[in-house]
This record gives structure tokens, sequence and C-alpha cells, in this order.
């Protein structure tokens, strides 16, 4: 049997130094999830170090928005985080708010609640159709595109934008919703979302592949998960029960019932599974929205922040006034700041206001989710081979847009 | 002041600013409670002691944010600002130190590991330096970029503008150069306090003068003695059109190189109005 067991000899065999290989992740890479460029090193397929160098898609928002009056500076944060639009516009309208501490009405209160669980719904289903296929599956990413898709005419119906809605403001929302849209979304969720998306999750959640692929990747212990700053899914995946909206809750989050999702093993897997079981509890959120939401003004009556109806200016010299000085000059904030802090479907996005009186923020420091979790990349890397670099990347749920600003 | 606004509401700590404030000790310079957030002034040196014992001693596990601020007036220009957050006790709160650009502030890196960008970020955009961080390099802005783009003296625009140079085939670099200006609303104040003038606003401030200057005479017009005295003397005899040449018909032009002089026709040239009457027998 000998001649059976000759192995073939390689020709570095016996060298002593076997030196680690530098490669380019990114910035054209399709699972880098836009343009993030990680410089690997590699010691065969094993992943030694990771360095992410992000900042490629920086435009110097945070430096725009002190050059814009406060309400014009809300278009911005759509383009923050540009999959879950309105929930960065919520941080920074919470923190107006704050500064002017004006009362919003409680019918915006809940269209914003409402919208904003929509969105994070939106937000879900494409990270984790983007996160299946990373990992190899087609399908279930087309399937969730289609509902992704029901919920952007969600937004134009709410909106007028598809994407970039604009459409929380400070004191409220911009317009009132009609009674046929809440009754839309209603059904959606009861009848088209449920049966689509459990069909999706079906290929998935039990799928031996995606398990081989996610299980034991990434594991970050709860110490680690506090240490580096995690937040949203990333540390609920990690066991800790930690979600804004319950424990910091704003508009009428405190009304809502809703359980937070954790995870036990603190992997990619756990990370997929506390999304997915979110989009049920943001169902949830939604049908308390709409059974519970009274009838009433939509925005602030502060004359002086909110501008006035249009068909009030043509009766009410004040009310055209009013209009003419918020789209000029704007309103004015008193000196102070402030750091709000929402739970948005990746995790604490933050603004840092700070106002001088004037009719400009003076500084507004935006705290993405993603720079805490992307700068974790080189721990849970580490040790793990190179295919699993795209399932940890895409368990972060990282847009860059947020990321760079 | 009653709370009107529904911003995130997380729970109040009866006495914390006394407490944290004894906690601190000399590093401490000032605390102040603004909008329910805690906002504590601390020395530089000491923020590193301080933000150890916030999260040993008094539970503040995670370090959500580090944001510089730029305050060109000051002598010390820059704040940094560090946004503590305790899962336990559900409570926030934000530690200040004040720098400039040559005084370093002690890193947080030893402390929470996300530190490091974050203070990556601050020296990229503001400048600040931290004293310890070992990988203090920029983080968002461009590689190779120059200066530190979130000062208050940091131009919007920037000073570089790049494209696709199909020349040399790479990405080139150039000063900005704008089509047209950035626009730039000075809403502030429409109506008074804007300190600028139009063309002809100096007007409005000239002092008239005591006598308004006239020309009726010629020695006003302060040409000169001996240009007044010229000024009566007549210029011309009458315009050369007003003699007449006897010869009514309009002459040839002068023969030129590309059309040499022609015989000269026979008969009245000047008599061309029967050529241009309609023909009556046409019709």
């Amino acid at each position: 049997m000998s001649h059976a067991l000759h192995i073939e000899e390689s020709p570095t065999t016996g060298d002593d130094t076997i030196t680690n290989y530098t490669i380019n992740f990114g910035p054209q890479h399709p699972a880098a999830h836009g343009v993030l460029r990680m410089v690997m090193e590699l010691d065969g397929e094993i992943i030694e170090r990771v360095d992410p160098h992000v900042g490629l898609l920086h435009r110097g928002t945070e430096k725009l928005i002190e050059h814009k009056t406060y309400l014009q500076a809300l278009p911005y944060f759509d383009r923050l985080d540009y999959c879950s639009p309105m929930c960065m516009e919520h941080s920074y309208v919470l923190a107006i708010e704050k500064l002017l501490n004006i009362e919003v009405p409680i019918r915006a209160q809940y269209l914003r609640v409402l919208f904003a669980e929509l969105t994070r719904i939106k937000n879900h289903l494409l990270n984790i159709g983007a996160h299946v296929m990373d990992v190899g599956a087609m399908t279930p990413n087309l399937w969730l595109f289609e509902l992704r898709e029901d919920c952007m005419n969600f937004y134009e119906r709410a909106s007028g934008a598809r994407m970039h809605a604009a459409w929380f403001r400070p004191g409220g929302v911009h317009q009132d919703v009609t009674e046929k849209l809440l009754v839309d979304i209603g059904e959606w969720l009861d009848t088209r979302m449920p049966e689509l998306f459990g069909d999706a999750m079906s290929l998935v959640t039990g799928n031996r592949i995606f398990k081989q692929r996610n299980v034991d990747i990434a594991v970050v212990s709860k110490a680690d998960a506090l240490a580096w700053g995690f937040s949203g899914p990333m540390i609920r995946a990690a066991g800790i029960p930690w979600d804004l909206r319950k424990s910091q809750p704003y508009d009428v989050y405190d009304r809502m019932e809703f359980d937070i999702p954790v995870g036990t093993n603190s992997d990619c897997y756990d990370r997929f599974m506390v999304r997915v079981n979110e989009i049920y509890e943001s169902k949830k959120i939604i049908k308390q929205c709409l059974a519970q939401m009274p009838q009433g003004p939509v925005a602030s009556t502060d004359q002086k922040v909110v501008p006035p109806k249009r068909a009030e200016m043509k009766q009410s010299m004040e009310a055209l006034i009013h209009h003419f000085k918020l789209y000029t000059e704007g309103f004015h904030v008193p000196a102070g700041e402030v750091y709000v802090a929402t739970e948005s479907p990746k995790g604490e996005f933050g603004v840092y206001l700070v106002s001088d009186g004037s009719n400009k923020p003076y500084r507004c420091k935006i705290r993405p989710t993603a720079f805490s979790h992307l700068q974790a990349m080189d721990f849970m890397c580490k040790g793990h081979m190179l295919p699993d670099a795209t399932a940890i990347l895409g368990a972060i749920d990282v847009v860059f847009g947020e990321c760079d600003r | 002041m009653a709370i009107l606004h529904s911003a995130p509401r997380f729970t109040h700590i009866e006495g914390l600013e006394a407490t944290l404030s004894d906690a601190m000790g000399d590093a401490l310079i000032a605390a102040h409670d603004e909008h329910g957030e805690l906002i504590f002034h601390v020395r530089r040196e000491g923020i590193a002691a301080v933000l150890r014992m916030l999260r040993d001693e008094h539970e503040y596990q995670q370090l959500m944010e580090i944001a510089g601020v730029d305050y060109p007036g000051r002598e010390e220009r820059f704040e940094v600002v560090y946004m503590l957050l305790s899962v336990t006790r559900n409570n926030r709160i934000m530690l200040k130190v004040r720098a400039s650009e040559d005084t370093p502030v002690p890193t947080a890196t030893q402390i929470w590991p996300n530190a490091g960008w974050l203070e990556r970020e601050v020296f990229d955009m503001f400048g600040v330096l931290f004293d310890g961080n070992t990988d203090l390099r920029r983080i968002l802005t461009d590689y190779g970029f120059e200066g530190h783009p979130f000062r208050k003296d940091f131009p919007l625009t920037g000073y570089v503008e790049l494209r696709y140079s199909e020349d040399e085939k790479r990405v080139v670099y150039e000063p900005v150069q704008l089509a047209q200006d950035l626009r730039q609303f000075d809403f502030l104040s429409p109506w008074e306090g804007a300190d600028y003038t139009l063309p002809g606003d100096e007007k409005a401030t000239t002092p008239p003068v005591a006598e308004p200057k006239v020309t009726e005479k010629t020695q006003d017009t302060g040409a000169g003695a001996k240009t007044d005295a010229k000024a009566d003397d007549k210029v011309s005899n009458g315009s050369p059109a007003e003699k007449d040449s006897g010869d009514d018909r309009t002459p040839p032009p002068e023969p030129t190189e590309d059309r040499p002089d022609r015989e000269p026709r026979e008969g009245k040239t000047v008599d061309t109005a029967p050529a241009t009457r309609p023909d009556k027998d046409a019709e």
C-alpha cells in the first residue's frame, strides 16, 4: 500500500517563512455594501488583520448643515442612511424640538412612530435580503425587494417622494395622510407582507447552508459589545435587551406594546434573526398606531416654527408674513446644546446639536451607527475565513451614506 | 420649565450632578444641566481618569460619541465633547474638554476601544491631537488631504477640486473654481443691519457742495486761458457739401485691383426711373 501514501511535495515545503499577503476588499466590491475599502492581511484564507478605510462617501454633511437654516438642513438627513430616511429625520427634528421645547400634536407623534416603524421594516427587508445574497442565496432578496417597493409606495403616498421624504418636520409632519393610505398599510401588514416575508424566510432561517455560513461567526461577548459601543440589533444579538424605543421612549413609543428580540449566541445568525423578529414587532407597533391614532392637527400650532397652510395664507395677512419669514429667514432656535439619540433600524442614531440662538445650527454632529460597528470589524474578523467577512459585514448592516456623512 | 417636547426621555437620577461633581473633584471646572442633560466641563489633563472613573464606578459602560466643536474666538478654540451612556441606569451625560491646536487631549482608547476612530475623526476634522492614540490617521477625508475641514475658518467649498484627466489618465487635483458663486443667502435680518452698499448708496452720505457747478461762461469749463481765448473762434466755414460741383452725376468708384476700370457708359446713367416702373402691359 506504500505507493498510495505518496505525498506530492509542494515547492514551498521546507521554507521557514511563509509571508502573509495583503488584499484590498473593495472599494468596488459587491459585498462591501457601498464604498468600503478593507485592507486585509491574510494567512492563506484566514484573516489576520482588517483595516477598514472609510470616508469614500464623505460629503461634509455636517459642514453643509452649518450653512443652512434648520429647515433647509432637514433633507440632508434623508441622504445619510438612504435605506431608512425617516428614522434619520426623526433624531434631528426631536433635537430641534427639544431645544425649542415645543409640543407636537398627538396625531403627528403617532404618524411619526408609524412611519418610523414602516421605515424599520423597509430597512430590515433590504438588509436581510442583502445579507442572504452575500452568503449565496438569490431568491429571497428578489422577493424582499418587492415588499420594499410596497413600502416605498407608502412613502410616496405620504410625502410625495419614494426615498428622500423630508416628511418629518420640526413641530410635526409635513402633511396629513389620507384615510385610504392608513387602511392600505393595515391591509398590507395583514396579507401581503407576512405572506411574502414568511415565504422568503422559510427559505432561509432553517437553511443548512445559510446556517453554516452564519452560526458561530463573529461571536461578540456582552462585555465587548458594550466596550465597542454597539447599539441596535448588534447589541441585542449579544443578549443585552437594550432598545431606546423602550428605555428612552420618544414620541408615543411609551404607549406601544412590543417585545425586544434578543440573541443568545451573539453571532451573525442571531443578528439576522433579531432583525427578522423586529419586523414582526414593528408590524405590531404599526397596528397599534393605526388602532389608536386620533384625528387632529399634524403639526404644532406654533406659528413661529410651523408654516401656515396655503388656504390660510390667502385670507390672513399674518399667515402670509409668517410664511415669508419662515421660508426666508427661518426660525430661530434658543442657544443651547442637546444630544438626542433615537433607535434607528441600525442602532443608536444621535444628533448633537449646538445652537447659538441664530437661524442656523452652530454645529450639528451626527453619530452614525456604523462607525462603532465597522471599527470592530478587525476584532470580529480575526481568525475567520475570508468568505466570512462578507457575512459579518452583511450582519452589521452598514450604509455608507450614514457612516461617511 | 414644563417639558413640552417629545424627545427621548431617560431616567432622571436625583442628585446625580452633585454625586458626579464630587467624584470628579479637582478635575471638574463646572457642571450644569441643560434641557435635562448634565454637562460637565473637565480639565483636559484629567479627562482620561474621569472617564475611567465614570466607567468603573458609575456604570457608564458605553462611549457613544466624541464630537468636536470649533469656537474660533476662544483662546483654546476647540471643544471635545464625550457622550456617555449607562445601559444599567438608563442615563446619559456629556463631558467637555477644551483644547487648542498644540495642546493634545489625553486619549480614551485605553478605556474604550471604539474611541480610536472617534478621536481620529475629531483629529481629521478639527486638528485636535490626542495624546496616546497610536493610530491618529485621517479617517473621512481623502488620502493626502490637507487642512481640517470642519474648522469655522475653512471655506465650505474647500481649496481643491478633482476630476479625471483624460490626458494624464488619472484623477488630478486643481484649485477650486466655481462657475457661479456658492449660494449663500444671509436671511438673518432682511430688513435691517445689512452692512453692504449698493452702487449709488454712497451718494446718500456725501455732503452737498456750497456752489453747484455750472458752465455758462467759457471760463467756467476750466480748460485754461489759451483754450478760452480760442473758444469764440469759428472752427469751419461750413461743411464741404454746401459747395456745388456742378456735376449732378455720382462719379463711379475708383478702380481697384479686383475691379479694373470699365468703359464709361453712354448716355445719362442716372436716368433709371423708367426701368423700375412696373410694366403696365404685363398684367
